[in-house]
C-alpha cells in the first residue's frame, strides 16, 4: 500500500499552488507567527503537525484570509496562489475564499436541510443555471463526499440531524460544491471517532485526485497517514517542512525528533 | 402594645437567642469548635429562627383574622336589617372612624379613659370633641353606632393585648425548645439548610399567588359581570356604548379591533427597524460604535410611556395632521384630528424599537460563530451569511422575540389615550381615531359609575379578555424561545 502510494506521490508533485514568503502574523501585540516560507504542491495533501498553540491553524486561515474576519489581527509577507498575491488590494477575499474551500475542526452544518446545506455554495455563486443543474452539484458532491448513499433518500432532513461523522463529510460535501482549487482542513477529524475519522481521511486520500489539500491535525499518525508533504511548526516557527517519510523516519530538525518521538509538545 | 414594639421586642428575642444558642452549643462542645458538628453561628442562626419564625407566623395570622372576627361581632349591634356591599361599608367605616377618634382624643388628653367608655349621644359635644382631634364624622352619631364603636374599641384593645402575650409566649416557647436542641451532635446546618430553602419557596409562592389572584378576582368579577350583562352581546357586539342610565352596548369587537390595529402599526414599525438595528448591531458595528449606540438604544426603553403618550398628542399627531389633514401639504384631507390609529400606532412602534432590537440581538449572538465561519469559508458574503445562515438559525428566537413586542403592544394604556382618541369604532381607516381594550378599562373604572353596575364591571370582562390573549402570546412566545434553545445547547 505505501509503495503505491510513493508511485502516485511521486507523478504529481510537481506544480507549485501557494507559495508563501515572509509571512508574520500579529493578534495585537501577540506575534503568532514569524517569518514562514512554504511552498504548497498542486495535487497533493499537506498536513501542519505541531503542539497547541504554535500557530498552524492561524497559518492555515491566512489562507483564505479567514483571520480578516477578526479585528485586531494582522498579516504581513506575501502569499500567492497560482502565482497570484492573495492580500493584494484587488484581491476580493469572499472570491478567494470560493476558490480556497474550507472544513472547521467543529462540523458546523447551517440549520438547512442536507440538499440546502450542499447548495448553499453554488447558489451564490450562481454555479447552476437550472434547478437540474444544482441537483448535480449536490449529487455529485455527496458522492464525493462519500456520504450520497447514507443520505439519498432524506436529501430534505436537517444536516443538524445527522451523526458527527456524517455532518463533517457534509461540510466537506458543502465545500467541495463551490469547485474550489485548494481545500483547507482545520482538524477535521478532532470532534469524530476512529471510525467516521477513516471515512474522512480515506475521503481526504480521494480528494487530492483534484484539489490541493492542506490539514491541520494533531494526530500524527494521520498526518502520516494522509499527506505526502509535512510542515511542523513550533511556537510560531516554521521547523522543518518536507516529505512525509522524511519527517517521520529522519527528522533533520532535533525539535521534529523531540515532537514526533512525543518529548514535546 | 404597638406592633412596631412588639416587632422589635421579637427581634430582640431573636439576637439573644441566636447569642444563647451559639454559646451553648461551644458549651457542649468544650469550647473546641471542632467538636461541633456545624460552624457555632448554625446553632445561633436555629434557636434565633425557631424563637422568631412561630412567633411571626401567629403575628401575621392574628393580624389577619382579628379584624374580620371584630367586625362580625360589631355589625350586629349597629343594624338589624341586612345591609349590603356599600350600605354597610359606609356605616362600618363610620364605626371605625370614630373609634379611631376616640384613640386619638384620649392620646391627646382631651378625654380620660374612663369618659371615652362612658360617652353616649346624650353629650352633645361627640362631633365637636372628635374633630377637635382631626377627626370628621359625617352624619350625626346614632346611638348604637357610638356604642359599636366603644365596643369596637374595647375589642380591639383586648385582642390586641392577647396577640402581644400570645406571640411573645411562643416566641419564648421557640427559643426555649431551640436550645434544649442544641447539644454537639445536633445538626444545626441541616436545619438552618430547611429554613433558607423554606425562605425561598415562599418567595417563589408570593410571585405564583398574586398571578393566581389576580386571576382569580379577574374571572369573580367576570362572572358577577356576565349576570348582569348578555355574554353574546359583550363578545359578538358591533357597537359600544355605555350608557349611566344602563342598557348600555358593550361589545368588545370594536375594542378589539382597534387594539389589533394599532398593535398592527406598532409592529409593522417595531420589527423591521428593530430587528435592522439589532443585526447592524450584532454583524456590522464596531465594538466602539456598539458601546454607544446600545445603551442609546435602552435609554429608549427607560422612558416612560406616558412621555410617549405626551410625544404622540403634541408632536406626532399634529405633524401627521399637517401632512395628511385637510389642509395638509399632501391636500389629501384623510385626517380629521391628531388623535387616530396611525398616530398611536407610529409613537408604541418607537417605543417597542429597543425591545424588539434587544432581544434580537441576544438572539443573533447567540448563533454560533462556526455557522458564520461555514458561511465565510465558502465565499459567501457578510449580508449574505446574515441573510441566508444567521437569520434562519435566528428565525424562532425572533419570532418569539416580536410575540412578547406584540404582547406590549397590546397591553399598552397611556399611548392609546393620548394618541388614538376615544371612540370605539370599526373602520379600516388608520386615520382614524379609535380606541382600544386598555383605555376603555381606564375610562370605565374611573368614570362616575356605580362600582356594581355592568357599566364598571365591564372592565373585569375586557381585562379578562387582554390576559387571556396575552397569556397565549407569551406562552407562544416562551415556547418558540425555548425549543430555539435547545437547538445550540
Amino acid at each position: 500500500m505505501d509503495d503505491l502510494r510513493i508511485i502516485e506521490r511521486t507523478s504529481n508533485m510537481n506544480d507549485i499552488k501557494i507559495s508563501a514568503k515572509g509571512v508574520q502574523v500579529f493578534y495585537g501585540d501577540t506575534h503568532a507567527i514569524k517569518d514562514v516560507d512554504v511552498e504548497i504542491a498542486d495535487k497533493t495533501v499537506t498536513a501542519f503537525i505541531g503542539p497547541s498553540g504554535c500557530g498552524k491553524s492561524t497559518f492555515l486561515r491566512c489562507l483564505n484570509r479567514m483571520n480578516d474576519t477578526i479585528d485586531i489581527c494582522r498579516v504581513e509577507g506575501s502569499i500567492a496562489i497560482d502565482g497570484q498575491d492573495i492580500y493584494d488590494k484587488r484581491v476580493d477575499p469572499v472570491q478567494l475564499r470560493a476558490k480556497v474551500g474550507m472544513v472547521f475542526q467543529k462540523p458546523n452544518p447551517f440549520p438547512k436541510s442536507i440538499y440546502d446545506n450542499v447548495a448553499y455554495g453554488p447558489k451564490i455563486h450562481g454555479l447552476a443555471r437550472t434547478k437540474a443543474d444544482l441537483d448535480e452539484i449536490v449529487e455529485a458532491s455527496l458522492r464525493r463526499a462519500a456520504l450520497w448513499n447514507e443520505v439519498k433518500d432524506r436529501l430534505q432532513a436537517p444536516g443538524t440531524g445527522l451523526s458527527g461523522g456524517q455532518q463533517q463529510r457534509l461540510c466537506i460535501a458543502r465545500a467541495v460544491a463551490t469547485a474550489p482549487e485548494v481545500l483547507l482542513m482545520d482538524e477535521p477529524c478532532s470532534a469524530l471517532d476512529p471510525i467516521a475519522t477513516a471515512q474522512v481521511e480515506e475521503l481526504i486520500d480521494e480528494l487530492r485526485q483534484q484539489f490541493s489539500v492542506v490539514i491541520v491535525t494533531h494526530s500524527m499518525q494521520q498526518a502520516a497517514r494522509v499527506s505526502q508533504k509535512t510542515a511542523f511548526f513550533h511556537l510560531g516557527n516554521l521547523v522543518e517542512f518536507n516529505d512525509t517519510d522524511q519527517i517521520f523516519t529522519n527528522p533533520q530538525d532535533p525539535r521534529t525528533e523531540s515532537y514526533i518521538t512525543g518529548r514535546i509538545g | 402594645m404597638h406592633t412596631s414594639w412588639l416587632l422589635i421586642v421579637l427581634v430582640v428575642l431573636a439576637g439573644i437567642s441566636f447569642y444563647l444558642g451559639r454559646s451553648r452549643a461551644m458549651q457542649s462542645a468544650g469550647g473546641d469548635m471542632r467538636q461541633l458538628h456545624s460552624l457555632p453561628n448554625f446553632y445561633g442562626w436555629n434557636v434565633a429562627l425557631a424563637s422568631l419564625v412561630p412567633a411571626v407566623v401567629i403575628f401575621a395570622l392574628w393580624q389577619a383574622v382579628q379584624p374580620n372576627i371584630i367586625n362580625r361581632s360589631v355589625v350586629s349591634m349597629v343594624t338589624t336589617e341586612e345591609l349590603t356591599g356599600g350600605a354597610l361599608n359606609l356605616v362600618m367605616s363610620d364605626v371605625r372612624r370614630i373609634a379611631n377618634g376616640l384613640d386619638a382624643a384620649i392620646s391627646r388628653g382631651v378625654m380620660s379613659a374612663s369618659e371615652a367608655r362612658d360617652l353616649s349621644v346624650g353629650d352633645a359635644s361627640i362631633r365637636q370633641q372628635l374633630s377637635a382631634v382631626g377627626t370628621v364624622v359625617g352624619a350625626e352619631v346614632s346611638d348604637n353606632v357610638l356604642l359599636a364603636a366603644q365596643r369596637y374599641r374595647a375589642m380591639t384593645a383586648t385582642g390586641s393585648l392577647m396577640q402581644t402575650a400570645l406571640v411573645l409566649i411562643v416566641a419564648v416557647a421557640g427559643a426555649l425548645y431551640g436550645l434544649r436542641q442544641t447539644n454537639r451532635d445536633f445538626r444545626a446546618r441541616v436545619s438552618v439548610e430547611t429554613v433558607v430553602r423554606a425562605v425561598l419557596i415562599f418567595a417563589a409562592t408570593v410571585a405564583i399567588m398574586t398571578t393566581v389572584g389576580i386571576a382569580f378576582s379577574l374571572i369573580f368579577n367576570t362572572i358577577k359581570f356576565f349576570n348582569l350583562h348578555p355574554a353574546s352581546d359583550f363578545l359578538f357586539g358591533t357597537t359600544w356604548n355605555p350608557l349611566f342610565r344602563g342598557g348600555s352596548s358593550l361589545g368588545i369587537l370594536p375594542l378589539l379591533w382597534g387594539t389589533f390595529y394599532i398593535s398592527i402599526i406598532a409592529l409593522l414599525v417595531a420589527v423591521p427597524i428593530g430587528l435592522f438595528s439589532a443585526i447592524y448591531l450584532a454583524e456590522y458595528a464596531s465594538p466602539a460604535a456598539r458601546s454607544i449606540i446600545k445603551p442609546a438604544l435602552e435609554v429608549l426603553a427607560g422612558i416612560p410611556t406616558i412621555v410617549y403618550g405626551l410625544f404622540a398628542l403634541l408632536t406626532v399627531g399634529p405633524l401627521l395632521v399637517s401632512a395628511f389633514g385637510p389642509n395638509g401639504f399632501l391636500g389629501l384631507g384623510w385626517m380629521r384630528g391628531g388623535s387616530a390609529v396611525i398616530t398611536a400606532g407610529l409613537v408604541m412602534g418607537v417605543m417597542l424599537i429597543p425591545f424588539v432590537s434587544s432581544l434580537s440581538d441576544d438572539i443573533i449572538n447567540a448563533v454560533p460563530q462556526s455557522m458564520r465561519d461555514g458561511s465565510y469559508g465558502l465565499g459567501a458574503t457578510k449580508s449574505e451569511t446574515v441573510r441566508m445562515v444567521v437569520l434562519p438559525a435566528a428565525l424562532p428566537g425572533i419570532a418569539g422575540a416580536v410575540l412578547l413586542a406584540a404582547s406590549r403592544a397590546i397591553g399598552e394604556t397611556m399611548i392609546v389615550v393620548l394618541g388614538a382618541g376615544a371612540a370605539a369604532r370599526l373602520s379600516l381607516n388608520p386615520f382614524e381615531a379609535m380606541t382600544t381594550v386598555t383605555a376603555k378599562i381606564v375610562a370605565q373604572l374611573t368614570g362616575d359609575n356605580d362600582f356594581n353596575s355592568p357599566e364598571a364591571l365591564v372592565a373585569f370582562a375586557l381585562g379578562t379578555t387582554l390576559f387571556v390573549i396575552t397569556l397565549i402570546l407569551n406562552v407562544a412566545a416562551l415556547y418558540i424561545v425555548r425549543r430555539y434553545r435547545e437547538q445550540y445547547e
